[in-house]
Order: C-alpha cells, then sequence, then structure tokens
C-alpha cells in the first residue's frame, strides 16, 4: 500500500493524467448473466466513487473496494432493486463522497446553478456591450494610430 | 563538479532574474534608456544560466550520478537512456527547473524577436518575465532544490515510475510546460501594457502569436496525455476530468477565447480590457494548475506535496501575480476604450458568444473542480464532483459553440446580413442534417449521442470547407494556395474541432466490449471480429519482465494481423503495468488488454471496438496544426522580416 501511494505521488509530478495502477476493472467473474442486468449495473458502477482512488469510477478501478461494491450493486440489482434504490443503498452506506455526481439539493445548488447563471451574466454583459458598441459615434479609425505608427505601419506593409 | 556547477548556475540565474526584474521597470518607468536596454542581454543571460543548471541535472541522471538524491529517487542504472533523459522531469524538483527553462527561453525569445517592439514596452515585457523567473527561481531553491546530494551515495536508483518510462508520457510534460509557461507572455504583455498605459491594435498584434503558439503547445500536451491514457490505463478511457486534468484544461479554454479576442483588439480596437483580463486569468489558471497539481489540496489523499511549505510558496506567487495583475487591471480601466462600431450580427459579435461560452465553459469546470474543496471546509459536506457532472455541465457549451462557429467565422466585420451567410452555408448544414439522420436510422441503440455528436462534426468540417472556399472568391482553386496562412490556420483548426466532437460522440456512443475468460486457442466474436488467443509467453525487457500474448485478429477469416497485449513487472519499483494492443484504423480501433492469469487456467482478456477513436487525437492534431499555420502568417513574418532588414540597414554604414 505504501508502495501504491509513493508511486501515486511520484505521478503527481506531471500535470496531467495520473491515475492509479493500470486498471483492470471489471472482472469477468463479476459478470451477471443477464445482459440487461449487467447493463444497468455498469450504468450505475460509472456514478460510483472508488473511495480509495483517486478519482476513478468502481467500473474502472482494480481497487478491492472497488470490486465490493461492484459485487454490492450486482447482489442489490439481482434482488430485484431499482437503480435508485440501489444508489440510495449505497449512499446510505458510505455517504454522498460515494457519488460522481452531486444530488442538486441544499448547498450543492450554488454547484449546479454557477453555470447557468454565469452564463446569463455574460450573455447580459455581451449583448450590453454589443449595444453600447452599435449605438457608439464612430471615432474615426484615425484615432486609433499616431501619424509616427501609421508611417511605420506603412512602411513595414510595403516590404 | 558539474552538478556544482548547474547549482551556482541557478542561483546566479535567480540574481540574473531580479536584475531583470528590477532595472527595466525603472528604466521603463523613469525613460532612462540604459536601464530599459538592460533587460534584452539579462534576458539573454538568465536563459543561458537556466538553460546551463538543466544541462547539468541532465547530465546526472545520463550518468546515472546516484549521489543526487533526485537521481536516486527517479533513475535506475538500467533504464534506457530514452526515460533516463526524460526521468529529468519525470518529478517534481525536475520538472520545476523545466518550467523555469521555459519561462527562461520565452524571455529569451523575446529578447531576441522583440525587436520590433517599442522600447519601454519590450522593457516592461521582459522585466514582468523576470519577475516570474524569479519567483519560481526562489520556489525552487528555497523549497525543492534538485540538487542536493546524498551523504552516502547508494549503489543503485529507485528507478523511474514505469507509468511514465513511455513514449507519450514522456513528451507529455515539455509540451504542456510549453503550454502553461507560454501564457506567462501573454501575461507578461498585458501588464506592460497597463503599465505602459496604452492598449492598441498593434499590442493585439504582439501579444497574439505568443499566446497562439501557447495554446498550440498546450494542445499538443493536453493530446499527448490523453492518448497516453487511452493506451496504457487498460480499459481505453481517455479523459476522466479528474483535478489534474482540469487543471490543464481551463488554461486551454482560457488561451482558446484570448487568441480569439485578441484578434478583436487587433483588427477593430474593440475587447480592448476584456482581452487584457483573459490574458491575466489564462495565466493565472496556469498557476493554480501548479498549485492544484504540487499541493496536493483537492484531492488530499493524493497528496504531492507532503511538505505543506511548497503548496503555500506557490499559493503566495499565485496570489502575488494575480492579485497585483487585477489591482493594476482596475486601476488603468480607462486606457481600455474600445473604438470600433459594429452591429449585433458581426464577427465581432460572434467572437464575443465565442468567448462567453469558452468563458463559462472554464468557469464551470473551475467551479466543479474546487466544489469539493469548498463543500468541505464551508458547509462540512465531504462530496465529489466527477465525471458524470462534468459531461452534463460541460457539453452544451461545447454544443452550442459548434452550433454557432461556423456562422461567426464567415461573418464579415462590423455589420453583416445574416442571411447572406446562412445561404452560403446551406448546403454544410444540409450535409450535416443528412449525416445525423442517417446515423440515427442505422444505429442500433437510440441514443442522441452519436447522431448529434457526428452532425455538429459534418457541420465543422462542411462548414470550414465552405468557409474556405467562400475566401477564393471566383478564382476557385487557383487562389487557394495563395490564401493567407491565417485562413488555412483557421479552418484547419475549426474543422480539427468537429474531427475531435465527432470521435468523442463516436467512440462513447458505439464502443463494443468483451470481457472473458479465455484459454489458449479460445476465439472471442465482437462486433464482426474474431479475436483469437494464440500464446502467451514470458519475455525479458531492459528492466521490466512481461507476459506478452500473441492474439490473432481477423474479420470475416481473413487474417488482419498480430497482436501483443502484454502486461509488464518492473521489478526495481515493484509495480505491474498494462501495454495494451491496438490496432488503429480509420473508423475504428481494436483494443485488446491482457489480465491476470485465472485459477481454473486461461486469462483475463478485455476486447474493445472503439469506433472513430482516433478521430480524437487526429482532430486535436489539426487544430494544433491550425494553430501553427495562423502562427506562420505572413503578418507575423512580416513583421519580423522588417525589423530584421531594419537591424541590417543599421550595421551597413559601420562597415
Amino acid at each position: 500500500m505504501r508502495r501504491i501511494v509513493q508511486t501515486l505521488r511520484a505521478l503527481l509530478c506531471l500535470s496531467l493524467l495520473s491515475l492509479a495502477l493500470p486498471a483492470q476493472a471489471v472482472q469477468p467473474d463479476e459478470i451477471l448473466e443477464d445482459p440487461a442486468l449487467e447493463e444497468r449495473a455498469r450504468d450505475i458502477s460509472t456514478g460510483l466513487r472508488c473511495l480509495v482512488c483517486r478519482n476513478e469510477n468502481i467500473d474502472d478501478s482494480n481497487a478491492d473496494l472497488a470490486r465490493d461494491l461492484r459485487l454490492l450493486v450486482r447482489e442489490r440489482l439481482v434482488a430485484g432493486d431499482s437503480d435508485e434504490e440501489v444508489v440510495d443503498f449505497i449512499v446510505a452506506r458510505y455517504g454522498e463522497y460515494v457519488l460522481l455526481q452531486p444530488r442538486a439539493g441544499g448547498s450543492n445548488l450554488v454547484l449546479w446553478l454557477a453555470g447557468p447563471a454565469m452564463l446569463l451574466l455574460g450573455v447580459g454583459i455581451g449583448l450590453g456591450y454589443i449595444r453600447r458598441r452599435g449605438r457608439a459615434r464612430s471615432m474615426g479609425e484615425a484615432e486609433t494610430l499616431s501619424a509616427e505608427e501609421e508611417a511605420r505601419l506603412k512602411e513595414i506593409l510595403k516590404n | 563538479m558539474i552538478t556544482e556547477l548547474g547549482h551556482f548556475c541557478l542561483i546566479l540565474a535567480f540574481a540574473v532574474a531580479l536584475f531583470q526584474t528590477v532595472v527595466p521597470l525603472v528604466g521603463a518607468w523613469r525613460r532612462w534608456p540604459g536601464w530599459m536596454a538592460a533587460a534584452e542581454p539579462a534576458a539573454l543571460v538568465q536563459a543561458v544560466l537556466v538553460g546551463a543548471s538543466f544541462a547539468a541535472l541532465t547530465w546526472a541522471f545520463v550518468t546515472s550520478d546516484f549521489s543526487l538524491r533526485l537521481v536516486w529517487a527517479n533513475s535506475h542504472s538500467a533504464k534506457p537512456m530514452l526515460y533516463k533523459i526524460t526521468g529529468v522531469w519525470g518529478n517534481h524538483e525536475g520538472s520545476m527547473l523545466l518550467w523555469i527553462l521555459i519561462v527562461a527561453l520565452f524571455g529569451g525569445a523575446a529578447a531576441l524577436f522583440g525587436t520590433n517592439l517599442p522600447p519601454s514596452l519590450r522593457a516592461r515585457v521582459l522585466g514582468v518575465q523576470g519577475m516570474i523567473g524569479a519567483a519560481f527561481l526562489a520556489f525552487l531553491l528555497f523549497t525543492s532544490n534538485p540538487f542536493l546530494r546524498l551523504a552516502v551515495p547508494p549503489f543503485d536508483g529507485q528507478d523511474l515510475n514505469p507509468l511514465l518510462q513511455d513514449p507519450g508520457l514522456a513528451f507529455h510534460p515539455p509540451f504542456l510546460y510549453l503550454g502553461y509557461v507560454g501564457l506567462s507572455m501573454s501575461f507578461s504583455f498585458a501588464i506592460a501594457a497597463l503599465l505602459e498605459g496604452r492598449v492598441d491594435a498593434a499590442w493585439g498584434r504582439w501579444v497574439r502569436p505568443w499566446t497562439l503558439a501557447a495554446w498550440v503547445f498546450l494542445t499538443i500536451g493536453i493530446a499527448l496525455g490523453s492518448w497516453w491514457a487511452y493506451y496504457e490505463l487498460g480499459w481505453g478511457g481517455f479523459w476522466f476530468w479528474d483535478p489534474v486534468e482540469n487543471a490543464s484544461f481551463m488554461p486551454w479554454l482560457v488561451a482558446a477565447a484570448l487568441l480569439h479576442s485578441a484578434i478583436v483588439v487587433e483588427k477593430r480596437e474593440s475587447l480592448k480590457s476584456w482581452t487584457i483580463l483573459l490574458a491575466i486569468i489564462a495565466f493565472g489558471f496556469s498557476l493554480i494548475g501548479a498549485f492544484i497539481t504540487r499541493s496536493g489540496i483537492i484531492t488530499s489523499v493524493h497528496a504531492f506535496a507532503t511538505d505543506p511549505e511548497r503548496g503555500v510558496f506557490l499559493l503566495a506567487i499565485t496570489a502575488a501575480f494575480m492579485g497585483g495583475g487585477l489591482t493594476l487591471f482596475a486601476a488603468r480601466s480607462e486606457i481600455m476604450a474600445s473604438k470600433g462600431v459594429f452591429g449585433l450580427i458581426s464577427r465581432e459579435s460572434a467572437l464575443v458568444f465565442n468567448n462567453i461560452l469558452l468563458g463559462v465553459a472554464a468557469f464551470v469546470v473551475f467551479v466543479g473542480t474546487i466544489w469539493p474543496l469548498v463543500s468541505e471546509m464551508t458547509f462540512d459536506r465531504k462530496l465529489s464532483v466527477g465525471a458524470p457532472f462534468f459531461n452534463m455541465a460541460f457539453t452544451p457549451f461545447m454544443v452550442a459553440l459548434g452550433v454557432i462557429l461556423p456562422l461567426g467565422a464567415m461573418l464579415p466585420w462590423k455589420r453583416a446580413k445574416l442571411g447572406r451567410i446562412a445561404r452560403k452555408l446551406a448546403p454544410a448544414a444540409v450535409l450535416a442534417l443528412a449525416v445525423g439522420a442517417l446515423v440515427w436510422a442505422m444505429e442500433e441503440g437510440r441514443s442522441a449521442l452519436g447522431p448529434v455528436g457526428l452532425m455538429l462534426g459534418t457541420w465543422l468540417v462542411a462548414g470550414s470547407v465552405v468557409d474556405l472556399w467562400s475566401r477564393t472568391g471566383n478564382s476557385g482553386f487557383a487562389r487557394l494556395g495563395r490564401l493567407p496562412r491565417a485562413d488555412w490556420g483557421r479552418v484547419v483548426a475549426h474543422a480539427g474541432l468537429g474531427v475531435t466532437m465527432a470521435g468523442i460522440a463516436g467512440m462513447l456512443a458505439w464502443q463494443s466490449e468483451d470481457i472473458r475468460v479465455v484459454q489458449i486457442g479460445d476465439t472471442v466474436e465482437l462486433s464482426g471480429y474474431e479475436i483469437t488467443l494464440e500464446a502467451v509467453n514470458q519475455v525479458q525487457g531492459p528492466n521490466y519482465v512481461s507476459t506478452m500474448a500473441d492474439v490473432r485478429l481477423s474479420k470475416d477469416g481473413r487474417e488482419i494481423g498480430t497482436m501483443h497485449p502484454e502486461k509488464r513487472v518492473y521489478p526495481v519499483a515493484g509495480m505491474p503495468t498494462t501495454e495494451a494492443a491496438l490496432d488503429n484504423g480509420f473508423l475504428r480501433d481494436i483494443y485488446i488488454a491482457l489480465g491476470d492469469p485465472q485459477q481454473g487456467g486461461g486469462w483475463a482478456m478485455r476486447s474493445y471496438v472503439k469506433p472513430l477513436a482516433n478521430w480524437i487525437w487526429g482532430g486535436a492534431l489539426l487544430m494544433a496544426l491550425g494553430g501553427a499555420l495562423s502562427l506562420s502568417d505572413r503578418r507575423y513574418r512580416v513583421a519580423a522580416g522588417a525589423a530584421k532588414q531594419a537591424r541590417v540597414q543599421q550595421g551597413v554604414p559601420a562597415e
């Protein structure tokens, strides 16, 4: 384990991609007989975090805990739980930290609304700016460059 | 001895960087030509000194000098030479030295190629660049010195992390740093212009090539990292919305916005304050990226710098540069008044919307990245923000961007009629809709992802072709070759974005997989391909032991080739890696990864068919190529050439 932590640290010196060990993820013996049920299990798995890994979902992780969680998900599905019930069951056991997509309740509203709010703000400011530019009287192109710079520009363009 | 020289050069470089900060800035303020002129030699000397220091560290790695703590911790005598060299930046201290080297090289390049800048602006640009160099040199010397010795040199090293012993990852950091640090030039230009009290079209023209170069490098760096993840991690994921990835993606988005808004400054003298702000923020995101990756604050389990001192130091650097830059920005708002006049339907407005979409997209990524930290600190809620959130919150912005891009790229400046552009683009739109409908009809599942992605991709590529064609006027093919490189660059880069979008959508929507235990001789059938495990052998590599499988790939009984997925164990590092085997194709990749041997005999084998996979990186390459074409445009070369000529003319009478 210490080794894993060390290598993880070493990896982090790269600015990009630093994930855990090569993932073996879902093992052949875990796969359910029923393809529809397996499909649902995979869908649920991609939304659940492997708690001991770096930002990996349990579907991609090869940690033992991830395997336990994958088996647990499948167990609940075989027992007849709906997708929501399975997720609720896992969250009840491991806390909302396990969810890769945080629920949009309480303080998390800030997270979910930050994007749309910023978009509205941006579009508002942008439209206001564009309207002002549309109304502005032309200040004359000559003002943008001094005479000296005009001459220099001409000289450059001539060459 | 060489190590000590390298160490000494680094300390000298720090002194030179301080000189380069103080003297030119004071000179520009007091209008003393001699002091201003000191910037150029200082920048060159700093580049040479840091270069020498980097060469000394590289020498220590190449000769496996294990008396150096850093070499001992990250190298091994049996390691192939390529990875001895790339091991220099495969660790915190060495990568920081590489970062500083690039800061100094950019400074040196600005000193060499910036001869057409007004002297005071050049002095200020180099002064600010020197300040950035000095800050990071101090960080390196005081918290993460790469030149520390071990009292008792060990017999051999601990080897480089095996995951880093790979060509994709070996060259990923230098490109990424060229991008990150390239944005320091945009920052220096922005600060210099604010100090100078002048933001005009000429400034827009000067700053754009540096931004463009940084963006091109960042594009290549991110693509290399993503490609590495794809083939190395054993199941073909290519993007994980990890904080460390986001740290590189945010500057990319902001740099993309910046290089578009700088066009408006250059051509139309508008959007000045926004462009300056973007230049400051873009470098700010680079600094935040360095902070996130090296402080380990976001995902504390994976703390890289166990020493909190480093994190605090980096945070102080970030705060100082951002705080100073933004304060200066606020104080100088009066010099950045827009001059151009334009209507609602114009290229200016289209670029404003481009900036809004890219900017808000970067903001969404930023909020998602820091939310776990904020939530835990302020609301005491420990939670995760991962791929599902980012996919949902980020994708709409890129879709919107893709929809308006072909229209915006073709709109004329000032005032335009949407109808005329729409008529020109009608064939592209019809083609895109037809492709979308066809794909929708043909696909098995009813997922919208594939059809929408391919429709957008077609729209962007076809729109780019229309854009290029309309530039030729009526003279047709003959003019294509004579179009400005900037036009070619724009078209190629926009088409590249379309290719990447189509690739991502295609791969995510239609990939098929097979995970099972196979005995030697078993055949797996997957999407019309037959995959046969023929043998598994032990192979000895230079510093690893490999379990290599021979897998025959065929379709309809016709053999396509033999693939060799591997599992390697690096005994020194004590770590296994997966080397997936890939059969690359234009329309699909076949991806095979070998798993563990099973108790009842046989091997776990994972096979995937990944449609359009290579389009993701192909599109990124096209984007980078477009940037490079734009960078080679006549208007930048002409300016450089004119300066050179002026110098030559000055030189003649002296002879």
